[in-house]
């Protein structure tokens, strides 16, 4: 089914006079650019997941605050849609435009406002990189812990919207464990303030509710968050395996054993010969499985965790163990796995990442799968994975130009992320739900639970102009694709009619 | 531990006792271990228990999760973890043996450790939620990353139940620290501060930090190198780690003080000017409690000026025993809660009046 917004199945737009519109705000906030040439909105029409492309009504790129509550008023009166837009690097659609919306570009609230040392804590607009924070804190050697692999482009808006994880998840947390409060404007141009500069807040706990949001529930604009003390060392162990059945054992083991690695990661051999072929990063590319175990912290721990995970990793049955000997070396073993994306791009025309998250004992049985999968429909998985937190990657490598390929991609891209929810997993770790995996969602959830979903949104956006079609799936979207579970022996949607 | 006491999936029960409070109009007062009575607004309604639903319903600890039936008391849970060197790390009070699971998450109280490590919401990964629908629904899961669709386990921690009745929680488990140490440093109140402040921009592996009203107690946990090198550089006198249980517990000779307790949170560098009253400074004075019998208003103040907040721990002290809400967050609580409970069935009154 089409992934691009279809009235008939996501619910009926508003008709905007796009002409009156433009007027108004043109009127209302003369100094607001507002881009509507077809040429000017073009760089607009996607964002990460470039496969899927809609040419936005119009975009807005705001400065001042002020602005952003005008044209959210103006919007909410006439019931335009608006969707939110920070450095459109995310990879599920999360901020793919509407033909009949207005994009909300958050990008120029660039500015840090306030680095504080004594409180462990930065103040900053929606539109700062991630990694500008950490760059801004080094000074004080602080930095900001979740770390995205597209931290040097991905602005902490965005972050926010998709509760943006990393390498350094399992011991650090998320975007949502790393927050201290948002200041948000609502669909009718309210201003509220989530969370506060104590670490918790009286009420609900609407900052968590947030955090991950999508853009459903409102506006970000200004964000405060943890700064933590940056580890004193950091050494990465390398480990071979002829299995990943085995690599799997050895994480389990090391977290068994009462470690908890700052980061764990996991590549199969398609990856390794991608990255080492791209990198020279020093992989084996014989191997089947590596793992990447980096160990932070204060020097004296560090030096024995990384005798206690080399005992492990050779128990495990380890072809190999190497502790990056310098900082060089533990940077070089690093890019190979950073740059796994772009190196697995280098073999194939197009790729697809998925971002299923499974218990990792299951690991073994979803790997196999996947390769099944990849051979029943006749194109190569690569396999990169955040271990320790369940965290999978595969890659589907494709070819757009040949005709079918992107649509058996997604098919085969959707049947992994249904392995990773029969095995009590979810469809998304990090990257969102956005449209990409609007489908999937009703693998995961029932009626009820979508019902409740819409709730929830309901609650800050009572008419749906928030990034509509993202992230929660209408009943009749689930009810017409098919992808539907029977939820304890019955037909799901029972209400719905069938076509 | 009263593990005389059967296991048991009362979800079917639970979930027609909410259809026939729904058909009938009759609110519910959500009950575990009662342990936590004396804390937010009263709330009335017909007494729900949650005491029969209980057991651990899947631990894998290499997975790093535990799921947990709602009634289930939060030292067994503890007991089960510790036999695997593993342990709930924003440590939450136990009130006895008699606090539960679903009362931990839904109360969202956490120990000494919540600085560092995060609080209860940290850990919640997912939970069973019967709703203002007559549903059993299921959210989250037991994986640690998670973005499909809203995070509503997290929203149903500190919630006092408002939203909804938690049947199962899963929740993150963390291994024991492999050593640690608690010390005594005489100074006073700024001084320490002073200390927290320089401390927290070190890598050091504190895990507490007070001041009880006459010393700084600081507790380091981690490898034994790390904490050995951390003692010998701060100082101090080596003193038993149980300070922190009695102070989690709130059984330390502070709490009995007659005087009505306030718990204030507030930003970790912030200097509050409060009102008369006995204080201990925890969470590395991110978390101050406050023996006074000031007016609420002057203690509120005080917690707004630096940043947070104040509830109060004593019942029938105050009025509003929960800091009140601006009026715009206050009626998206209302839109929220009559999304989700639309009869307002879930403890009226439990949190805020009228919610």
């Amino acid at each position: 089914m089409n992934i691009l917004y279809d009235e008939a199945i996501d619910g009926a737009l508003n008709k905007v006079d796009v002409a009156d519109l433009f007027a108004e705000l043109r009127r209302s906030l003369p100094d607001l650019q507002i881009l509507h040439s077809e040429e000017d909105r073009r760089p607009y029409e996607c964002d990460g997941l470039s496969a899927y492309r809609t040419l936005p009504m119009l975009v807005l790129l705001p400065e001042r605050i002020e602005q952003v509550e005008a044209i959210l008023g103006i919007c909410h009166a006439r019931r335009v849609p608006v969707v939110p837009r920070g450095a459109g690097t995310g990879l599920s659609g999360g901020a793919l435009p509407l033909e009949q919306g207005v994009l909300l570009v958050m990008a120029r609230f660039n500015r840090i406002l306030e680095i504080n040392p004594q409180g462990r804590f930065a103040r900053v607009q929606p539109g700062v990189r991630n990694l500008a924070i950490s760059q801004a804190a080094a000074p004080h050697e602080l930095y900001y812990a979740p770390d995205p692999s597209s931290q040097i482009a991905c602005s902490i808006g965005g972050n926010v919207a998709e509760n943006a994880g990393g390498v350094h998840c399992l011991k650090y947390g998320l975007t949502v464990h790393n927050v201290l409060k948002v200041e948000i404007l609502t669909i009718e141009g309210e201003r509220l303030t989530l969370g506060s500069d104590a670490l918790d807040s009286p009420g609900f706990d609407l900052l968590a509710l947030f955090m991950g949001s999508e853009g459903m529930l409102g506006i970000v604009t200004e964000i405060t968050v943890k700064l933590l003390p940056k580890p004193r060392v950091a050494r990465v162990l390398m480990a071979s395996f002829d299995s990943v059945d085995n690599a799997g054992r050895a994480v389990a083991d090391i977290i068994g054993e009462g470690i908890i690695p700052g980061g764990l990661e996991m590549m199969d051999k398609l990856a390794i010969q991608a990255a080492e072929d791209f990198i020279h990063a020093g992989y084996p590319v014989e191997a089947e499985a590596i793992l990447l175990c980096e160990l932070d912290g204060v020097e004296l721990d560090v030096a024995e965790d990384i005798e206690r995970v080399r005992a492990v990793l050779d128990k495990a049955g380890a072809t190999a163990v190497s502790l990056a000997r310098d900082e060089a070396e533990r940077v070089r073993f690093w890019a190979g796995r950073k740059n796994a994306f772009p190196a697995v791009g280098r073999m194939s025309p197009d790729y697809y990442c998925m971002d299923g998250t499974i218990p990792r004992k299951h690991l073994p049985r979803v790997l196999r799968g996947t390769a099944e999968l990849s051979e029943r429909y006749g194109l190569r998985v690569a396999n990169v994975f955040h271990a320790g937190d369940g965290n999978m990657h595969p890659l589907i490598l494709f070819d757009a130009n040949q005709p079918g390929e992107l649509e058996r991609a997604e098919e085969l891209g959707g049947k992994i992320l249904e392995l990773c929810v029969e095995v009590g997993g979810t469809i998304t770790g990090e990257h969102g739900v956005g449209r990409e995996k609007i489908n999937q969602m009703c693998v995961q959830f029932n009626a009820d639970e979508l019902a409740f979903f819409h709730a929830v949104k309901a609650a800050f956006d009572a008419e749906g102009l928030l990034n509509p079609g993202k992230n929660i799936p209408t009943l009749r979207r689930c009810a017409e694709n098919g992808a539907m579970r029977v939820h304890q022996g019955q037909m799901p949607f029972p209400e719905l009619e069938r076509f | 531990m009263s593990s005389d006491i059967q296991d048991a999936d009362l979800g079917e029960e639970l979930l027609a006792q909410v259809c026939t409070a729904l058909s009938t109009g009759t609110p519910l007062l959500i009950q575990g271990g009662g342990t936590k009575a004396f804390y937010g607004g009263q709330g009335s309604g017909s007494l729900l228990d949650t005491r029969g639903h209980r057991g651990i319903v899947n631990y894998e600890s290499t997975e790093l999760v535990v799921t947990v039936r709602a009634g289930t008391p939060v030292a067994e849970v503890e007991a089960v973890l510790n036999g695997e060197g593993q342990t709930l790390a924003f440590e939450p009070p136990q009130f006895g043996g008699q606090a539960t699971v679903g009362g931990m998450v839904a109360a969202g109280l956490s120990g000494p450790r919540r600085p560092w490590v995060g609080a209860v919401r940290d850990f919640v990964l997912g939970c069973r939620l019967i709703t203002g629908h007559g549903k059993h629904l299921r959210f989250g899961g037991e994986v640690m990353k998670n973005v499909a669709g809203y995070d509503v386990s997290r929203l149903m921690a500190g919630s006092l139940g408002c939203l909804g009745l938690l049947t199962e929680v899963s929740l993150k488990v963390l291994p024991k620290p492999r050593s640690g140490c608690t010390l005594r440093l005489e100074m006073d109140v700024p001084a320490a501060l002073d200390r927290f402040a320089e401390w927290g921009q070190q890598p050091l592996p504190i895990t507490a930090a007070c001041h009880d009203g006459e010393a700084l107690m600081l507790r380091l946990e981690g490898g034994e190198g790390s904490v050995k090198a951390a003692r010998e550089s701060l100082g101090g006198e080596e003193v038993s780690a149980e300070f922190w249980t009695a102070l989690r517990e709130f059984q330390l000779d502070f709490f009995a003080d007659p005087a009505p307790l306030w718990r204030l949170s507030v930003a970790n560098d912030s200097r509050p000017d409060l009102p008369a009253g006995a204080q201990l400074v925890d969470w590395g004075g991110a978390q101050r409690w406050l023996k006074s019998s000031a007016d609420s208003g002057e203690i509120r103040r005080a917690a707004a000026a630096a940043g947070g907040h104040a509830s109060c721990f004593t019942p029938g002290a105050c009025d509003s025993p929960l800091h009140p809400l601006p009026a715009a967050l206050m009626r998206h609580h209302r839109q929220l809660k009559a999304q989700l409970d639309p009869q307002g069935i879930f403890n009226p009154g439990r949190m805020y009046a009228g919610l």
